[in-house]
C-alpha cells in the first residue's frame, strides 16, 4: 500500500532560525534606535500614567492596603460583581443572537441582504451617549415600549434607567461587531464538513454542535472576549441612562468627581482594568488569535 | 477481509432525475440509470458535465426536479435527507473534522448512531487497520499526508456499513504516484466489501480501472453507458471516443460494398456515401509500401518505453496517431506506410 510511497505530512513547518555571522553584530543598537520614539511615546502616555494610577490607589491614609479594604466596601464590591454579571450576561446574549443571527445571514439570501447587513454595523458608529439616548427612547418614561403596554392594557412597562435598559444597551451595540466577526469566519466554512457529517447520520442540531460551533470557537472567543471588555467598561450609556446605576465605571465617576475619594476611584480603576486585561489574556490563549481591547 | 466488512449490495434507481437550479440552469437532464447492487460505477465526463450534481442527487443532497425519484433497493428515498439515507461520502478536499483524531473522525458515524463505547472503539480500530491507519490512530488530521487523509475519509465513510459509497473525484487532489496507489487501494476494497459505489471522475485513466460500468457524461447529458471495453472499443458517438483515450479520424467513401481510404479500397459494409471513420492508435500497424493503405510522413515521434508514438501526416486529412514498437528508430521526416483492419473501424455518426 502506500507505505512504499513518498507520502509526507502536508503540513511541517520547518525550524526557522535566525541567521547568525559576521556583520550583525549592530543590529540591537540600530533596533535600540528605531524602537525609542515608540518607546517613548508608550512611557509617556501609558505607563506613567498607569504607575501614577496605582501609587494613587495607595496614596491614601491606609497605603496599600486601600485596595483590599477598598474592595471590602460592601458598595464597592456589589459594584463589581454587578458589572462582571451584567458584562457576563451581555457577552453571552449577544453571542447566542449574533450567532444564529450571523449564520442565518451567510447561508440566506434574499433581497435586501446586502443593504441589511450595511445597517447593522450601524450601531457601531454611536458613541454610548447615542446609545442610551436610544435605549430611553425605547423603553423610558416616553419610550415606546411603555406605550404599547399602556395601550394593551398592562400598565407602563419603563426599564430604561436601570440595569436592564443597560443590559438592552450593550447588547444593542456588541451585536454587530460579533455578528460581523461570526459572518467573516461563516463564510470560511467548509460545506463539505457539514455534509460528511450529515452523511454519517448527524441531525442538523448535531452538525451545529460537532461542526460548526467548534470552526467556529475561536472568532467566537476573541468577540466574547472584546463584548465582555467593552461592557466592563462602558461608561456612556450607564450616565445616560441614570447616574445611580450600579456599575463599576460608573462608581468610579461617582467615587472621583462627588466624593473626592481620589484613592479609592484609583484602586477601583486598577482593579478593573486588572479584570478587564485578564479576560482578554484568557481569551487570546485559548483562542490561539489575537484579541485587542477595545471600546 | 474479515467477513464483517462485507456489506449489503444495494441496487439503486435513478428515474428522471434531473437537476434545474435556481436562476434556471439546467445542471442535469432528466436521467434514467439503474445502478446493480455491488457495483461500482464511474461517473465520468468534463468538468461541469452534472457528475456531482448526479451524485449529490443520489446522496440527498439535492432534490431531483419534481417528477423524479431515487431508489434504494426498493425504498423510494426522493423525500429523504442525507442523514436518513445511511450513505457514505468521500470528498476531494477529504473534509475530515478537524477538531477530532483520527479515531475520533472515524468513530464518529458510530457516536451518533449511539453505538455502545465498546463495540464502537472495537469497530474503529477494526476499520483503521483494514485502511493501515492503526498507528496513527492518535494523531490530529493537520499531521497527515493528503494519501493518508484520504483513507481516513475512506474509513469514516465504511466504518457505518453505508449502503451505498459515493466518491467525488477522491484522488484529484493528490499527486500522481499516490493516486496510483490509492487507486489501487480503493479497487481493492470496493471488490472486497462488495459495496455498491458510485465514483466520480473526469480522468478516464481512473474511470477504466474501477469501473465496473462507466457512465460518459457531456453537458448534462448522459452520453453512454457501458464497460470500460464497450465505451472504448464502441463509443456512442464522437465526444465518447475523443473523451477515452486516443483516437483517429479517417475520411472514406463507401461505395458497393467496399470503402476507399486514400488509394486503399477495403471490403466495407454499410450504406454507400461519404463516412466519418474512428481507429485507435493500437488498431492501425506499420507496413512496407506493398502492403500498406495510407502513405504518409512522420511529423513526431514520442519514444514512451515500452512503445513508440508516432504522429504521422497523410497525403491529406488530419495527423493519425500510430504506435511503434519501442525499439522502433522511426523519427522525424520519414516517410510510413500504415495499415488499416477493416474490422477495427468504426463508422460513428
Ligand atoms: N448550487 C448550484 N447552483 C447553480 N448552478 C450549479 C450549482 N451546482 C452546480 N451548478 C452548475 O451545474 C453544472 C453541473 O455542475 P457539476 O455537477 O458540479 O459538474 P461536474 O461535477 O461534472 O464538474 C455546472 O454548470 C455548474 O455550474
Ligand atoms: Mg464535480
Amino acid at each position: 500500500m502506500s507505505a512504499c510511497v513518498q507520502d509526507r505530512p502536508l503540513s511541517h513547518r520547518p525550524a526557522v532560525r535566525p541567521p547568525a555571522g559576521p556583520g550583525r553584530t549592530g543590529e540591537p543598537l540600530r533596533l535600540a534606535a528605531l524602537l525609542a520614539p515608540a518607546a517613548a511615546v508608550f512611557a509617556a502616555f501609558f505607563l506613567l500614567p498607569l504607575v501614577r494610577l496605582i501609587l494613587i490607589g495607595a496614596g491614601g491614609a491606609e497605603g496599600w492596603s486601600a485596595y483590599l479594604t477598598t474592595l471590602a466596601d460592601p458598595g464597592h464590591l456589589d459594584s463589581l460583581l454587578s458589572t462582571l454579571a451584567l458584562s457576563a450576561g451581555v457577552t453571552a446574549v449577544t453571542l447566542a443572537v449574533s450567532t444564529v443571527a450571523g449564520l442565518f445571514l451567510v447561508r440566506n439570501h434574499f433581497p435586501g441582504h446586502a443593504l441589511l447587513v450595511a445597517l447593522l454595523t450601524f450601531p457601531l458608529a454611536f458613541p454610548g451617549v447615542v446609545i442610551g439616548f436610544m435605549v430611553i427612547m425605547l423603553a423610558g418614561r416616553q419610550g415606546l415600549i411603555g406605550t404599547i403596554t399602556q395601550a394593551l392594557g398592562g400598565g407602563k412597562l419603563v426599564f430604561a434607567y436601570s440595569m436592564a435598559g443597560l443590559f438592552l444597551g450593550y447588547v444593542y451595540f456588541s451585536i454587530p461587531r460579533v455578528i460581523l466577526t461570526v459572518m467573516a469566519a461563516a463564510e470560511k466554512l467548509d460545506p463539505r464538513l457539514e455534509e460528511a457529517a450529515r452523511s454519517l447520520g448527524a441531525a442538523p442540531w448535531r452538525v451545529v454542535a460537532d461542526v460548526i460551533l467548534p470552526a467556529l470557537k475561536p472568532a467566537l472567543i476573541s468577540a466574547g472576549a472584546l463584548c465582555f471588555a467593552t461592557s466592563m467598561g462602558a461608561f456612556g450609556t450607564a450616565f445616560t441612562l441614570a447616574t445611580r446605576i450600579n456599575v463599576l465605571p460608573m462608581t468610579i465617576y461617582t467615587e472621583f468627581t462627588l466624593q473626592a475619594n481620589i484613592a479609592a476611584a484609583a484602586a477601583l480603576s486598577v482593579l478593573l482594568g486588572l479584570i478587564t486585561w485578564a479576560a482578554l489574556a484568557v481569551a487570546r490563549s485559548v483562542a490561539g488569535t489575537s484579541v485587542a481591547a477595545a471600546g | 477481509m474479515p467477513d464483517s466488512f462485507h456489506l449489503d449490495a444495494v441496487p439503486i434507481r435513478l428515474e428522471r432525475c434531473g437537476k434545474t437550479f435556481a436562476g434556471g440552469a439546467r445542471a442535469l437532464e432528466p436521467l434514467d440509470l439503474t445502478i446493480r447492487g455491488g457495483e461500482t460505477i464511474v461517473f465520468l465526463g468534463p468538468s461541469g458535465c452534472g457528475k456531482t450534481t448526479t451524485l449529490r442527487i443520489i446522496a440527498g443532497l439535492e432534490n431531483p426536479d419534481p417528477g423524479g425519484r431515487v431508489l434504494f433497493g426498493e425504498e423510494d428515498v426522493t423525500a429523504l435527507p442525507i442523514e436518513r439515507r445511511n450513505v457514505g461520502m468521500v470528498f476531494q478536499s477529504y473534509a475530515l473534522f478537524p477538531n477530532m483524531t483520527v479515531a475520533e473522525n472515524v468513530a464518529y458515524g458510530l457516536k451518533v448512531r449511539k453505538i455502545a463505547r465498546a463495540d464502537r472503539a472495537r469497530r474503529v480500530e477494526e476499520m483503521l487497520d483494514l485502511m493501515h491507519l492503526g498507528e496513527f490512530a492518535g494523531r490530529r488530521i493537520d499531521q497527515l499526508s493528503g494519501g493518508q487523509r484520504q483513507r481516513v475519509a475512506l474509513a469514516r465513510a465504511l466504518v457505518v456499513r453505508p449502503r451505498v459509497l459515493l466518491l467525488d473525484e477522491p484522488l484529484t487532489a493528490l499527486d500522481a504516484k499516490l493516486r496510483d496507489s490509492l487507486r489501487l487501494e480503493i479497487d481493492r476494497l470496493l471488490r472486497g466489501l462488495g459495496i455498491t459505489a458510485v465514483y466520480v471522475t473526469h480522468d478516464q485513466g481512473e474511470a477504466m480501472a474501477l469501473g465496473d460500468r462507466i457512465v460518459v457524461m457531456a453537458k448534462g447529458r448522459v452520453a453512454q453507458v457501458g464497460t470500460p471495453r464497450e465505451i472504448y472499443y464502441q463509443p456512442a458517438d464522437g465526444f465518447v471516443a475523443d473523451f477515452i483515450g486516443t483516437m483517429n479520424r479517417l475520411g472514406g467513401m463507401s461505395r458497393g460494398g467496399t470503402l476507399s481510404i486514400g488509394a486503399a479500397t477495403l471490403p466495407w459494409t454499410g450504406p454507400d456515401g461519404a463516412v466519418e471513420l474512428l481507429v485507435r492508435p493500437e488498431d492501425l500497424a506499420l507496413a512496407g509500401e506493398a502492403d500498406g493503405h495510407l502513405a504518409g510522413t512522420v511529423a513526431a515521434a514520442v519514444f514512451l518505453g515500452d512503445r513508440t508514438r508516432l504522429v504521422v501526416e497523410p497525403a491529406d486529412g488530419p495527423a493519425l496517431t500510430v504506435d511503434a514498437a519501442g525499439r522502433s528508430e522511426l523519427g522525424r521526416g520519414d516517410r510510413v506506410w500504415l495499415r488499416v483492419d477493416p474490422a477495427r473501424l468504426l463508422a460513428v455518426p
